[in-house]
């Protein structure tokens, strides 16, 4: 319908979705994937002096002395002997895949605290601008809530930019001296995971963050991460993105489609009708011959997609994107290695870095561009033309596309008589997670999983490194992963 | 030193947190609490002496939105409450191991405390096609949380979905989603809505369960009254713009730039109930009225369905002078909870210890003005 947001919304919601990446980003490195490959327990074997000077040597960050390590080590040493692990206990511990040396493992475990600590004070960005995190209310068809006025108390003023000011830059501080040395460190251990948990080689991504006023869905000039997909790896050509070339498959879904599980529908023309056809529960195993997922098999142009930061990267950098290229050549050089290793499990969990890295120096720069423009007086928040549903055709269809931190979300509606009609969503974990299609192709993780050593069946934590790598969305995908990760690993194993 | 034996105050001590620090959080937590000053010493006591109380963790139909609220704790930090205020023994989001390790840690604390663990459910429960729209390890959450549920000690069905359905049970509800009280009778269970969960509120309602050795008092609706006795059309910052009939009519116009009262844009304060705009969210930041956007009532049973059209205004709440319908609505609700204050927690608690009864009617009012 044509409505486009005012610049200050479009740099508000740049702001806000650069914090989301911003704080989402370290949580996951930190929290939901650094324990597949920092050993705690050898932690307590470190000799903090050694931590101290590893710590000093890759970052300026104050926090690196003797005695700082060695009072997280008597902490850790402390929470091991109060016998209550918690979220610790029957952790894989001890196992041949974790090559940190106990030193790292000490300088990773005191961070893991940090970063705790770092993510809910930066994300209070969210608070400032939208009310609270996590769901913030500011939001609306046309712009944003969050109001502009310098002489108000309860609108953005000169105090709340100076709030968002102090956290983007804590926020950029953390990521340039912890985060990136962090994980160059910790791949430089393991630069075998370059080799691994490749998968598709097909990468899409829609894009983000506008840069002025105009619809970035019909115009993706102005985007900052930019709109497109590669093929088998060929970083050579980017490809230009037509949502008409956006169709799912329930053919090893649990839903059926009017049309048969031959069949495959653009998201206007989706259907969602469930029909589980899986074994009663409680059990076992889930075949992959079989209809196994609650998840569609979304495909461009027939071809299963990876999406996500490395997504993004890889098309940023394939279009000379400046300062991706930049962070991706220092990368490369520090682990000296070539580009080809981004394709790969290590790929993944280090594009996820670059891109926050990126991010916090661009975030400033959208602060910025919002100051700039208060300053010469325009207030405006929201276009309100087509707020009355009053005023809507009787009939009408659209298509949002954005990035997620997970990747590439896209969401269709069509619109009659000033209700909604249809409503589709295909969301990143949809791409990434998705079961096989007519065609018997496999989505992201389960291609990536092909080939991957596991030393110990029973513990197969290198399954979970390339899994996490995508950092999947659990709640929409943990049933999947659960059944789905045994069932890959047996395969593998037999 | 056994693990049954150390307790909070003494991990709290080990981690290397002061005294002083201490005594802010327990001052932090009788203000949440809605308690007089004085019981600060009782909470410090109580959390002191008692062991650690291991949490089990269940998300179901959810979107780790109450995880991501858990995350954000900052009295104690999230690191004091995960790791040494609670032994959170399973949590699928945060805890180390997984598959096969990650089922060994639930199945360890179910048969080591069994009766003892504290169980928080995130997420609605599918009833509908004997649950099969929710397994995991290939268990439905029906039968999971009736097993894990069942032998805890309490339950605390943590954000709207687990209380009462959430967005999961909005029309048309294909998977007969539910909340946990729904399939669950055997234990006690708490309610702490919100989409999410305010985790001032869960930490603030463990805390009560050290101290008095019971759940904390609630309404008809399950919810705890330091959390969701009044409603947030009575605290709100704009309520006297309110009373003066001063409204914003659309975004970004003046009355809105002055933070006039968002009732026209389709504000459902005065049909809520939730402590929001005295203890705010992320450190005290912001709450979403602050935002320039109405409440949503994502604490009310019957969210998203009863509340939407979100920009909508309420259709008994017609423009100024609306004080008769608005509070009409609020006094039932009112003495309805009433009645269940009178029979639970804290009454009981002041009784044993010969404190004068008359005293818990004052309780909510007094500590609730330091918002």
């Amino acid at each position: 319908m044509g409505i486009q947001p005012p610049l200050n919304a479009v740099l508000m919601r740049n702001l806000i979705e650069a914090a989301q990446y911003i704080q989402d980003h370290p949580v996951h490195f930190y929290h939901l994937h650094a324990l597949d490959w920092v050993d705690v327990v050898s932690a307590l074997k470190a000799d903090p002096g050694g931590t101290a000077e590893l710590a000093q040597s890759i970052s300026d960050w104050p926090l690196s002395g003797k005695s700082y390590f060695a009072g997280v080590q008597n902490k850790l040493k402390a929470f091991v002997e109060s016998g209550q692990l918690g979220p610790f206990a029957n952790g894989y511990w001890g196992h041949s895949a974790y090559k940190l040396p106990p030193e790292a493992n000490l300088m990773a475990v005191a961070h893991y605290l940090e970063a705790l600590d770092w993510q809910r004070d930066i994300i209070r960005i969210h608070a400032v601008l939208g009310g609270k995190n996590p769901h913030l209310q500011t939001y609306v068809v046309g712009g944003m809530t969050m109001a502009i006025d310098l002489n108000s108390q309860t609108a953005l003023n000169a105090n709340r930019i100076a709030l968002l000011k102090k956290l983007f830059t804590k926020a950029k501080t953390f990521i340039e001296q912890v985060y990136i040395p962090d994980l160059l460190a910790v791949a430089s251990f393991y630069k075998n995971w370059a080799a691994i948990g490749e998968g598709l080689g097909n990468y899409l991504a829609y894009g983000d963050f506008p840069q002025s006023a105009v619809d970035p869905t019909t115009d993706p000039s102005s985007l900052y991460l930019p709109r497109g997909y590669i093929l088998g790896k060929d970083l050579s050509t980017v490809h230009e993105v037509d949502h008409k070339k956006i169709a799912e498959y329930v053919s090893r879904s649990w839903y059926d489609y009017a049309g048969g599980d031959g069949a495959s529908l653009h998201p206007w023309d989706g259907e969602t009708t469930p029909n589980y056809s899986g074994p009663k529960p409680p059990y076992d195993f889930l075949t992959t011959d079989a209809k196994y997922s609650w998840l569609k098999s979304p495909r461009y142009d027939g071809h299963a997609m990876e999406v996500g930061p490395l997504a993004r990267m890889l098309v940023a950098y394939a279009s000379g994107h400046e300062s991706v290229k930049e962070k991706v050549d220092i990368a490369l050089k520090k682990l000296d290695v070539g580009p080809e290793i981004l394709f790969s499990t290590l790929g993944r969990t280090a594009a996820r870095g670059i891109e926050t890295w990126v991010l916090a120096e661009t975030a400033l720069k959208w602060l910025d561009d919002l100051i700039a423009n208060i300053k010469r007086g325009d207030v405006a928040v929201h276009n309100g033309a087509k707020w009355d549903p009053a005023t809507w055709p009787k009939e009408a269809q659209g298509v949002g596309f954005t990035e997620a931190p997970r990747g590439a979300l896209g969401h269709w509606v069509k619109i009659k008589d000033g209700a909604i009609e249809h409503y589709q969503c295909v969301v990143p974990s949809t791409w990434n997670g998705g079961p096989r299609d007519a065609s018997g192709q496999p989505g992201a993780y389960e291609s990536a999983l092909v080939g991957t050593p596991i030393a110990d069946e029973e513990n197969p934590l290198e399954v979970l490194r390339t899994i996490h790598s995508f950092d999947p969305c659990m709640a929409c995908a943990a049933h999947i992963l659960d059944a789905e990760g045994r069932e890959v690993t047996r395969i593998k194993v037999q | 030193m056994t693990a049954e034996k150390i307790t909070l105050g003494q991990g709290l001590q080990k981690r290397g947190v002061s005294r002083r620090s201490f005594l802010k959080f327990c001052g932090a937590m009788t203000a949440a609490l809605a308690l007089p000053a004085r019981y600060t010493s009782r909470i410090a006591e109580a959390v002191e002496t008692k062991p650690r109380p291991p949490l089990l963790w269940l998300e179901y139909q959810d979107c780790a939105g109450n995880t991501e609220s858990l995350l954000r704790a900052s009295q104690p930090t999230v690191a004091q409450l995960v790791l040494d205020v609670l032994s959170v023994d399973y949590h699928e989001t945060i805890m180390a191991p997984a598959g096969h390790q990650a089922e060994k840690s639930l199945r360890d604390t179910m048969e080591k405390y069994k009766g003892q663990y504290i169980v928080v459910v995130e997420g609605s429960i599918p009833t509908k096609d004997d649950g099969v729209y929710c397994t995991i390890g290939g268990r439905t959450a029906l039968d999971l949380v009736k097993d894990i549920g069942g032998s805890a000690a309490a339950v605390i069905a943590a954000g709207t979905c687990a209380a009462y359905g959430g967005l999961p049970a909005a029309a048309p509800d294909p998977t007969g989603a539910v909340g946990v009280s729904k399939v669950l009778s055997t234990v006690p269970i708490l309610n702490l809505p919100g989409c999410p969960m305010n985790v001032i509120n869960l930490t603030a309602t463990v805390v009560h369960y050290l101290t008095f050795g019971e759940l904390p008092a609630v309404d008809q609706f399950g919810r705890p009254l330091f959390a969701y006795g009044e409603r947030i059309h009575d605290h709100c910052e704009r309520r006297a713009h309110y009373d003066a009939g001063q409204y914003a009519e659309a975004w970004g116009d003046e009355g809105h730039r002055k933070g006039w009262c968002l009732y026209k844009m389709g504000c459902k304060g005065p049909e809520t109930y939730h402590n929001c705009p005295v203890v705010r969210w992320n450190e005290g930041t912001n709450w979403p009225i602050g935002a320039g956007h109405g409440c949503a009532g994502c604490a009310e049973p019957g969210f998203w369905d009863s509340m939407t059209p979100f920009y909508r205004r309420l259709p008994n709440t017609p423009g100024f002078g609306v004080e008769t319908s608005a509070d009409k609505v609020g006094l039932g609700v009112v003495a309805g909870v009433t009645g269940a204050f009178t029979m639970h927690g804290l009454v009981s608690a002041m009784r044993a210890t010969g404190e004068p009864l008359a005293e818990h009617e004052t309780i909510n009012k007094e500590e609730n003005t330091d918002g």
